[in-house]
């Protein structure tokens, strides 16, 4: 058996945030530790810094209880200064699910996540289309390859005012949108509400990825669709390039 | 001092809950309801006697935390207001 490239060469070093009421991290970790075989190590809220870490992971849960707006307390963090300064000089951020609405709320990426069209809770499979391929997080994918990725979420309605989703979509932010099997862009397809299908952006520099899909939970063969691993593979060899 | 920050989802924004509520009141006979918007009520009590300019950092931090600019707005009322001096 040949292993994928990402699997050969000096590990890789991953960092995952734990927020209390975080309860991804520990998925994340096996993501990135066993499955995809790199070195993972988890980052507590009240740490004010980390050396050496190639990516850092802010996973999904419900960070201080999602209190006021989710993602909004995490924000103010003690390790959030850190991670900011790290994004800001071109380190790799991932944030999925409340990671990303802790993103938003930072302001490392645009937009605001808001309660879903049907006001449910959502736990459940979809399909993404990959818009871009020439980003550190896909550059394992084909353009318009449709990924099967599970989604869980009670606030993942993406919001910008016109004016700025206007300039995101010219800027080509819109890395994954909510499609249907075939990859068509649908509003059937559209699990949320949220603004031209957007379930997952890059800042301009392309180095902060904010997904509300859950790459991390479809990582093992034993569950018959690696295509999350897709994801950390792709930033595995940016890594490993850089 | 009682500050009260009124939390308010701009006009912009899909509001599902007041939505929700609206077709629930429709649903009771009050069809006269033509919309209905929810919002969020914070109140905090505030020491003064500080020295701090305790108006400007119940703005402030309303602006930092209780509100998300992008989607929503915020009033301040203060107790000494409404006693209506």
């Amino acid at each position: 058996m040949t292993l994928p490239a990402a699997e050969v060469g000096s590990k890789t070093r991953w960092g995952v945030v734990i927020f209390p009421g975080s309860n991804c991290d520990k998925d994340a970790l096996d993501a990135v530790g066993r499955i995809c075989g790199q070195d993972a190590q988890p980052i507590w809220h009240r740490e004010t810094g980390f050396d050496d870490f190639d990516a850092v992971i802010l996973p999904g849960g419900f960070s201080y209880g999602d209190y006021l707006r989710a993602g909004s307390i995490a924000r103010f963090a003690p390790i959030m200064d850190k991670i900011i300064a790290f994004a800001n000089a071109g380190g790799l951020v991932v944030g999925i699910c409340n990671g990303f609405q802790v993103l938003t709320e930072t302001g490392l990426l645009p937009g605001a996540l808001t309660r879903n069209r049907d006001l449910r809770f959502i736990c459940r499979e979809v399909y993404l289309r990959v818009e871009r391929i020439d980003t550190p997080f896909t550059s394992r994918c084909c353009v318009g390859q449709v990924l099967c990725i599970p989604i869980a979420h009670n606030e993942g309605s993406f919001y910008l005012p016109p004016d700025q989703l206007g300039e995101l979509e010219a800027n080509r932010q819109v890395v994954f949108r909510y499609c249907d099997t075939a990859g068509n862009v649908t509003d059937e397809a559209n699990p949320n509400g949220s603004l031209n299908n957007i379930a997952g952006i890059v800042n301009r520099a392309g180095n902060v990825l904010g997904m509300m899909p859950h790459p991390e939970r479809r990582t093992d063969p034993l569950l018959g669709n690696p295509d999350g691993a897709t994801i950390f593979r792709s930033m595995i060899d940016y890594i490993r390039r850089n | 001092m009682k500050a009260r920050v009124s939390v308010r989802l701009k006009p912009a924004i899909l509001d599902p809950q007041g939505k929700t509520v609206q077709r629930s009141l429709q649903q009771l006979g009050y069809d006269e309801v033509k919309s209905v918007r929810i919002g969020k009520l914070i109140e905090l009590e505030i020491e003064t006697s500080g020295g701090k300019d305790y108006r400007q950092r119940a703005q402030e931090l309303s602006d930092k935390l209780l509100a998300n600019p992008l989607m929503e707005t915020f009033e301040i009322e203060y107790e000494d207001d409404a006693a209506g001096g």
